[in-house]
């Protein structure tokens, strides 16, 4: 059987434009439920872009730690009125997925305000309890093999990456330390000290070849951004990120037996070709960066380089937010830290503030076009989600 | 290489015996069909009845072609490790303080890719074999062995947590008066066990075994009768702290059923023997062995029941006895749940025929005591959970999985 | 009429003029019981089982429950036993005559005896000369046989070899003889059985069951301390539990003994 070719061109997302980025503040540990801190999203959005909450008329809601209760318990929890709602648990590609929706729902007109939040609280048991159930397939088949989480998942596949292109503990090595530097500049960010690539080297193994550097720190904290028509923004007298391109895939190259590529390659012919650039024509780049071998991995698979060349590519380019490849600039979750969900997030907020030059101690001079990714879902034994979004400053 | 586990030593009376912690033990319902062959030492996975492909893990139906028509199939073990990690920091109680702790994703010859723990001699990309094992919280879980045998090969550590096997355990052989006892007792110290104690019942009657029982090096005969209470408490008093391994042999077999025999003494005898004998020992034993699941090398491990496979389905020719044995069943099966917070295994060695003077009359093949003793400790050394020894005992539970209904009638005659 | 002097009776027993000496083995789960051929009907064993001991089952009081077969133990035989018994009157622990659970005993010393031939048959020759040595056996006594087995281990005690027990009793025409010529009140062992362990292939067999309970007459098995009884002299109290219909029962088997007697 064979598939059927798309029999058209996407639509074109035209004036689409996320406006109000915001992040409430990470902590490591939280006293507070979710709720709590979907609520400062909530509260921040309505500040930042100067509107009451009745006008915010569509939800997409993603978080690991608010049940029992969805994105439908929040509209009354919060007194919401709602005309377009959804509830997207999708990980680490929820950022991406959530801005899918809210777009085309914003442009058919089913709603005019999208508000997509990510919040997630964080205790002490809360990561365990996140991993033991994270997925059916996880629980029959993963958690079972000494409960590593999504390190020992991680751990499986970078050592199967390494064996096979050659990547060092150094290469990825380099990505954190890059990271560490940028976020140094982002006052949001968890990690506040400097990160030698000695003291990568030399830090513990967490779930060999996985490190303590490799791994993302676990937090309480939000980020949130408004999806709306252009002629909305104008309206409230906004400025807004232009959405250019947008790309989702699960469940990719099932075949390959150990998984070295995400779904992005599939689809970033198509990526590209809807926001009618090339790859190097992008000023800063947000991975998805749950592991450096992931955002090694996208180097390949968001075309910046082929297959097996993310190692050279890697050696090759300085990831800083001044350096010739600058790449997650806040710091990325590696950094920042993961707060649940919002590690989706974290790229497309950072990315509408680079395009709008609005990044402050973070911002990559002169950026006008970025890319955020999101990566998700280590359902069974490779993440199965991947999405990608192009955004553009008003000049792009 | 594995490195040879050493002799335990004496515990330390300072220290806290460690307490029994288990692996995760949340599963799906399709997941738990696993079960079975682990319990059973077979290698089985989903397969699809129309496409013939096998999936992993289990799923409600087939992922190459969507056919609901998947069923468990025997399925080959061989494959290769295609990457590995040594998890440091597990999330769980239970690994973290066993890690580090090695798993792999093993693609198989068959096709999936399966997440398995790791003896420590599987080498990344070298050929393995997969098994199906229970762990402690009672769970499937596959288990990667090299391909091909490597040194000490059953002193794994990993390995060693998911069977129980005798080697440095001490064993309580119940009753070792009969042929049955006499073999268990010869075959656990032939596998390494330290003292194996010998159970006789009424030590004034002399038995067949007696003389070669008591020139067996690190056997200590005990008495213990399993119909007298007090006969089991005053033991367990005695060694219920080092019993690791218990091996119930006691039984006491009768042909006949109810109609043919006038009143219920020898019911009563049987169900004494057999059911509250089973019962005793497990009040007696039961708890202190649940307490030490997690005691070291020599950690309490499992509960060996030997059954009649008439428990699945009653022979008239022995219908009484029959009966007996699947109260004896369904009691292993409360055992198994009362046993679990321990982590401990509970075995039932199902039997055909015994070629011993109750089974006299009974056409071949019968199964030999000692093939029978082969059977309990090969369980154990391999972690199995259900046996079916011999031919007939195998055939009975093949024909009991069919249709039992139909094997009622046919046993029936 | 003569009255006996019953308060004198009572305190010689207190001043320990009359010395009561306990004839009986503790009743434990662990003595052995008779063997029979496994294919047919057993004897329980003794059997004590706690049902509380000031615990959660009972928080103030200690108790047991108790089961056994009625030959267990130290033991009393009731015509009744056995076939030759079943038709006489009277013949069950729950109908047998009281006066008959006070009687005197006399004991013959089997003990060289057993010791050289575990399988040491009583003989008429070996009564008689007996009754030459010591006088008549009484009309109406119980007569011991001691041997010191009840001294033994219980493997030597029960003494199974693959052809069956091998105790010392009596033999059938000295069973015979007591009986009918000499009519005692019953017949006691150390040993299981008041017949010798291959008492099955006398003739008849079992001759001591046969001719006793035949007879009316009892049997007393498992009992200890025979050594500490005069040849003569002693009376035996020996009262069976009134099990209805029953064959026998364990008992408390009490020997009597005058000081200067002993």
């Amino acid at each position: 059987m064979t598939r059927p070719e798309p029999q058209a061109t996407r639509t074109p997302y035209d004036d689409v434009v996320l406006v109000a980025p915001v992040t409430v503040p990470y902590v490591r540990y939280s006293i507070e439920g979710a709720h709590w801190w979907i609520g400062r999203a909530l509260q921040a959005l309505t500040r930042e872009a100067g509107i009451a909450p009745g006008a915010i008329d569509g939800l997409c809601l993603a978080s690991f730690t608010v049940g029992p209760d969805t994105a439908i318990g929040i509209t009354q929890h919060f007194g919401l009125c709602v005309r377009w709602l959804d509830h997207v648990a999708m990980g680490g590609v929820s950022g991406i997925i959530s801005l899918r929706r809210a777009a085309r729902a914003v442009q058919a007109r089913d709603a005019d305000i999208v508000a997509c939040v990510a919040a997630d609280t964080n205790h002490p048991d809360s990561f365990r309890r996140t991993l033991s159930t994270f997925s059916r397939f996880a629980q029959d088949g993963v958690y079972p093999y000494g409960s590593g989480g999504a390190n020992a998942s991680f751990a499986l596949i970078a050592r199967h990456y390494m064996e096979k292109f050659g990547a060092t503990r150094e290469d990825f090595g380099k990505i954190a330390v890059s990271q560490r530097s940028n976020a140094l500049r982002n006052p949001n960010a968890l990690m506040k000290t400097p990160l030698s690539l000695d003291d990568y080297m030399n830090a513990r193994p967490i779930s060999d070849p996985i490190h303590l550097y490799d791994c993302v720190m676990p937090c309480a904290g939000a980020e949130a951004f408004l999806v709306m028509r252009r002629e909305t923004a104008t309206q409230l007298g906004l400025a807004g990120a232009r959405l250019l391109a947008t790309i989702e895939r699960h469940n990719a190259f099932s075949d390959d037996p150990i998984q070295v590529r995400g779904g992005w390659a599939k689809d970033i012919g198509e990526l590209y070709a809807m926001a009618s650039i090339r790859p190097d024509d992008l000023d800063v780049v947000q991975t998805y960066d749950d592991y450096p071998v992931i955002v090694m991995m996208q180097f390949e698979d968001l075309g910046f380089c082929g297959k097996g060349e993310g190692p050279d590519f890697v050696r090759q380019h300085d990831f800083t937010i001044d350096g010739s490849f600058p790449q997650n600039t806040s710091g990325g979750q590696l950094s920042v830290g993961q707060a649940g969900a919002a590690g989706g997030h974290l790229g497309i907020v950072e990315a509408m503030r680079q395009v709008r030059g609005a990044a402050g101690p973070t911002q990559v001079a002169g950026a006008r076009l970025s890319l955020a990714s999101g990566f998700g879902m280590i359902n069974y034994d490779r993440g199965l989600s991947s999405g990608a979004a192009i955004l553009g400053g008003d000049n792009a | 290489m594995t490195d040879p586990i050493a002799p335990p030593r004496r515990k330390d009376p300072l220290k806290r015996t460690r307490q029994p912690t288990l692996p995760p033990a949340e599963r799906s319902r399709k997941a738990h069909g696993l079960i079975r062959p682990a319990a059973e030492g077979r290698f089985m996975l989903p397969r699809c009845g129309e496409c013939g492909t096998f999936h992993y893990p289990p799923r409600e139906a087939c992922p190459a072609c969507l056919s609901f028509n998947v069923k468990l199939a025997d399925a080959p073990a061989g494959g290769i490790l295609a990457s590995e990690t040594t998890i440091r920091v597990p999330s769980e109680v239970y690994f973290r303080e066993r890690a580090p702790w090695r798993a792999g994703i093993v693609t198989l010859d068959c096709g999936p890719a399966v997440i398995a723990h790791l003896h420590a001699d599987c080498t990344l990309g070298a050929r393995v074999t997969l098994s199906l094992q229970l762990d402690r919280s009672g769970q499937a879980v596959a288990f990667a062995h090299p391909a091909t045998r490597t040194p000490n090969m059953a002193d794994d550590r990993q390995w060693r947590e998911l069977t129980a096997d005798p080697k440095f355990r001490r064993v309580l052989v119940t009753d070792a008066r009969g042929p049955v006892g006499l073999a268990a007792v010869k075959a656990l110290k032939a596998a390494g066990a330290g003292t194996v104690f010998a159970g006789v019942p009424e030590q004034w009657k002399p038995f067949a075994g007696e003389a070669e029982l008591r020139t067996l090096e690190g056997v200590s005969i005990v008495p213990l009768d399993v119909r007298d209470d007090r006969s089991v408490r005053d033991l367990a008093a005695d060694i219920g702290a080092k019993v690791d391994i218990l091996v119930n042999t006691a039984a006491h077999i009768r042909p006949g059923g109810v109609l043919d025999r006038d009143g219920l003494n020898v019911v009563r005898e049987e169900l004494e023997t057999g059911y509250l004998g089973l019962a005793r020992l497990a009040q007696a034993f039961g708890p202190v062995m649940r307490a030490r699941g997690a005691d070291g090398v020599n950690s309490a491990a499992a509960w060996v029941n030997i059954l009649s496979v008439y428990a699945l389905a009653n022979l008239p020719a022995y219908g009484a006895w029959s009966a007996s044995q699947a109260a004896c069943l369904s009691l292993g099966q409360s055992l198994r749940a009362s046993f679990r917070p321990g982590g401990l295994k509970v075995v039932n060695v199902f039997t055909g025929p015994l070629d011993i003077e109750w089974f006299q009359t009974e056409p071949p093949p019968k199964v030999a005591p000692a093939a029978l003793a082969r059977a309990v400790v090969d369980a154990l050394q391999r972690g199995l959970e259900d046996v079916f020894v011999g031919d007939v005992a195998q055939d009975i539970h093949a024909r009991f999985i069919a249709d039992p209904k139909a094997l009622e009638r046919e046993l029936a005659g | 009429m003569p009255t006996c002097d019953l308060s004198g009776f009572a305190e010689a027993i207190a001043s320990g003029e009359i010395d009561v000496v306990d004839l009986t083995f503790t009743l434990s789960p662990d003595f052995p019981v008779i063997v029979m051929p496994p294919e047919i009907g057993q004897s329980a064993p003794v059997r004590i089982e706690e049902i509380s001991r000031y615990d959660a089952a009972g928080p103030a009081w200690y108790w047991n429950n108790l089961s056994f077969g009625e030959h267990t133990g130290t033991h009393f035989d009731a015509p009744v036993h056995w076939y030759t018994g079943r038709d006489l009157p009277n013949n069950s622990v729950d109908t047998l005559p009281t006066r008959h659970m006070i009687a005197p005993a006399i004991v013959i010393d089997c003990t060289r005896e057993a010791v050289a031939d575990a399988d040491f048959l009583l003989t008429v020759p070996f009564l008689e000369r007996w009754e030459t040595a010591y006088g008549r056996i009484p009309v109406g006594a119980w007569v011991l046989m001691r041997t010191d087995w009840s001294k033994k281990d219980w493997r030597a005690y029960s003494n199974l070899g693959d052809d069956g027990a091998h105790t010392p009793g009596p033999d059938a025409a000295a069973m015979q003889w007591l009986v009918i010529e000499r009519d005692i009140l019953g017949f006691g062992t150390e040993t299981i059985g008041t017949d010798a362990g291959q008492g099955g292939h006398l003739d008849p067999p079992y001759p001591a069951h046969h001719f006793l309970h035949g007879n009316g007459k009892y049997g007393l098995q498992c009992l200890t301390n025979l050594d500490r009884l005069p040849v003569r002299g002693s009376v035996l109290v020996a009262a069976p539990l009134k099990v209805q219909r029953g064959s026998g029962s364990p008992l408390r088997v009490l020997a009597l003994v005058p000081k200067e007697v002993a």
